[in-house]
C-alpha cells in the first residue's frame, strides 16, 4: 500500500508503469524495501561512486532541533549536525549540498534518493534498523544523572545512595533513576524541564537526572555550574543513517568518524555544541 | 479512558500515606506557629513602635496582596541568589507560616479594636497586671470573636498546601502527581485525594472546634 501512495507522489506515470511491467517490478521493489523509489537514483552499483562523479553530497540534517541544527542569526543551518556534515563533505572533496528535514520525514528523504546521507540526531531502533542502515556513533546523546562538582564520577548505581537528585516527574530519566536508585536516594521531582534546572542552578539539589542536552544548556546559561556526568542512565547515540546496502558508503562514512573521533574533530563539535567533552568510551 | 480501577493504586499506598503524613504534619505545625506568630504581629501593629507598626503593615500588606505560589517560588529559588539556601520542607514550612499568620493577624486585629480601652483600663484598676489584663480582657475575647473566621482562614492555607509540591514537597498532591505519571491512572487518583482533603479540611475545622469549645468555656451561658 505505502508503495502505491509513494508511487503516486512520485507521479502517476510510473504508477502506471509498474502496474504494466507487473508482477515482476512490484517484486523487486518490494524486495528493495524502497518503496516507489523507482529505482532510478540508486540503479547504479554504488552510492559512493555517485557522490564522486557528481561532486556533490546531500545530507539532510535538521533544522528545528538545537544543537543539532537550527537556523543560525544569519538565517544559515547551523549545528552538531551541520558540522558534521560539512566535515564528512570537506573530507570527501566534494561540494555539500544541505536538505533541511523534519524529524518525520528525514527517512523518507533517503528512501526516496533525494539525500544521500541522513546526519540528522538520528538514534537506532528496530524499525528503523529494517529501513535504512547506519554508520557507527557520531554524537553522544544519553540521559544521565549529573553534578555539579566536575571531578565527581560514579561506577555503579549502588554509589547513588544517600545523593538528593533533581528530575523531572515522569520524564524518561525519573523513571530511569527511579529503577535503579537505591532506597536511601531521594529524587526531588519538579513539574517541568524549567523548574528542574531552577533548581540545579539555585543549588537546591547539587545533582541533576537529565538528558545531555539540557545539561548543554544549564552549561551555557552558567558555566560556574555546568553540569558534569556522574552516571549514565540510558545511552542513545546519534548515528548516520544511508540507504541499505550501500558497503561502500558506509565503510567511507565510518572510516571519517574513526579518523575525527581519533583527531579529536568530533570532541571539538561536542565542546562546540554541548558544553561537554565526549562521554568517557564514545564509539568503543 | 477504560473502566474506573482503583486497585491500580494499591502499590501506591505507602507513597500516599507518606504524602498525607507529610500534608497533616505541615498543617498542624504552620497552624500552630501562623496563629502565634499573628498573635505576636496583630499586637505589635496596636501597640508598638512607629516604625515596627510600619514594617509589619508592609509584610501583611505583601503577603496578602501577592500569590502563594510566588511567595513560595521566592524563598526556594530566590533566596540562594543572596546565599540563602533553604531545603524544600523548610521552604514550605516558612512560607505557609508566613502567609497564614499575615491573614490572621489581619482578623485578629479586628478582634482586639473591638474591645474598648475603657474595659482593659477597667481590668487595671481592679488590679490585674498589664498582661493580665491583656490576655483576659482583650485577647481571648478578641479570638472568641473572631474563631470562626480563624479556623477558614487555617483551612484556606491547609487546601493551599498542595502548591507545595511543586518545590518537591512529598505532601499529598506531590504523591498523587507522583501516582498519576507512574499509572496513568489520573481520574482515580485525584478523586481519591479530592475525598482526602475534604475529610481534613472537615477534621480540622473539628479539631478547632474542639479547642474553642475549651478555650472559650467561660462564655458559656452567658447571653452575647
Amino acid at each position: 500500500m505505502k508503495a502505491i501512495q509513494q508511487s503516486i507522489q512520485n507521479g502517476g506515470l510510473s504508477l502506471v508503469k509498474r502496474l504494466q511491467s507487473g508482477i515482476v517490478a512490484t517484486g523487486v521493489a518490494t524486495v528493495l524495501g524502497l518503496g516507489g523509489l523507482g529505482g532510478s537514483a540508486t540503479a547504479s552499483a554504488d552510492a559512493l561512486e555517485d557522490i564522486e562523479s557528481r561532486g556533490t553530497i546531500r545530507i539532510a540534517v535538521p533544522q528545528d532541533f538545537p544543537p543539532f541544527g537550527s537556523v543560525g542569526p544569519d538565517l544559515q543551518p547551523r549545528g552538531y549536525d551541520i558540522d558534521m556534515a560539512n566535515y564528512l563533505a570537506d573530507e570527501m572533496g566534494v561540494t555539500l549540498e544541505l536538505i533541511t528535514v523534519t524529524s518525520a520525514n528525514r527517512i523518507p528523504y533517503l528512501q526516496t534518493g533525494q539525500a544521500d546521507l541522513v546526519i540528522s540526531s538520528l538514534g537506532k531502533n528496530a524499525e528503523r534498523e529494517a529501513a535504512i542502515d547506519f554508520s557507527d556513533a557520531y554524537a553522544p546523546f544519553f540521559l544521565g544523572v549529573f553534578s555539579a562538582d566536575p571531578d565527581e564520577r560514579l561506577d555503579t548505581p549502588e554509589e547513588l545512595a544517600g545523593m538528593t537528585i533533581g528530575a523531572t516527574r515522569g520524564a524518561v530519566e525519573d523513571m530511569e533513576l527511579s529503577n535503579i536508585a537505591p532506597d536511601s536516594t531521594t529524587i526531588q521531582r519538579f513539574e517541568d524541564n524549567a523548574t528542574t534546572i531552577s533548581a540545579f542552578l539555585s543549588g537546591q539539589v547539587d545533582y541533576v537526572a537529565t538528558g545531555n542536552l539540557v545539561a548543554a544548556e544549564i552549561a551555557e546559561r552558567n558555566s560556574n555550574r555546568a553540569p558534569s556526568l556522574i552516571y549514565q542512565l540510558k545511552d542513545s547515540p546519534c548515528y548516520v543513517g544511508m540507504n541499505k546496502n550501500e558497503p561502500a558508503l558506509q565503510a567511507e562514512v565510518n572510516r571519517l568518524i574513526d579518523q575525527a573521533l581519533k583527531d579529536g574533530t568530533l570532541n571539538e563539535f561536542s565542546q562546540r555544541w554541548l558544553s561537554a567533552d565526549l562521554p568517557d568510551g564514545f564509539g568503543s | 479512558m477504560g473502566s474506573l480501577d482503583f486497585l491500580t493504586l494499591l502499590p501506591y499506598t505507602s507513597d500516599l500515606l507518606k504524602g498525607l503524613l507529610t500534608t497533616v504534619v505541615l498543617t498542624v505545625v504552620t497552624t500552630l506557629a501562623g496563629i502565634m506568630l499573628a498573635v505576636v504581629v496583630a499586637y505589635l501593629r496596636a501597640h508598638g513602635q512607629i516604625w515596627l507598626r510600619r514594617g509589619l503593615g508592609t509584610y501583611v500588606e505583601v503577603t496578602r496582596n501577592t500569590p502563594f505560589i510566588v511567595q513560595l517560588f521566592f524563598i526556594f529559588f530566590g533566596l540562594p541568589g543572596l546565599g540563602i539556601k533553604i531545603d524544600a520542607i523548610t521552604a514550605a514550612f516558612i512560607a505557609m507560616t508566613l502567609n497564614l499568620a499575615a491573614y490572621s493577624a489581619e482578623i485578629l486585629r479586628a478582634g482586639i479594636s473591638a474591645t474598648a480601652k475603657g474595659q482593659l483600663e477597667a481590668g487595671r484598676a481592679l488590679g490585674m497586671s498589664a498582661l493580665q489584663s491583656y490576655r483576659h480582657i482583650v485577647l481571648v475575647p478578641a479570638f472568641a470573636r473572631v474563631y470562626p473566621s480563624l479556623i477558614s482562614q487555617a483551612i484556606i492555607v491547609m487546601l493551599g498546601s498542595a502548591v507545595v509540591s511543586q518545590i518537591s514537597v512529598f505532601d499529598l498532591t506531590y504523591a498523587a502527581n507522583f501516582v498519576q505519571s507512574r499509572n496513568f491512572r489520573s481520574f482515580e487518583v485525584y478523586l481519591l485525594i479530592t475525598l482526602v482533603y475534604l475529610l481534613l479540611a472537615f477534621g480540622l475545622r473539628r479539631a478547632f472546634m474542639l479547642v474553642g469549645s475549651r478555650v472559650f468555656a467561660y462564655q458559656r451561658g452567658e447571653t452575647r
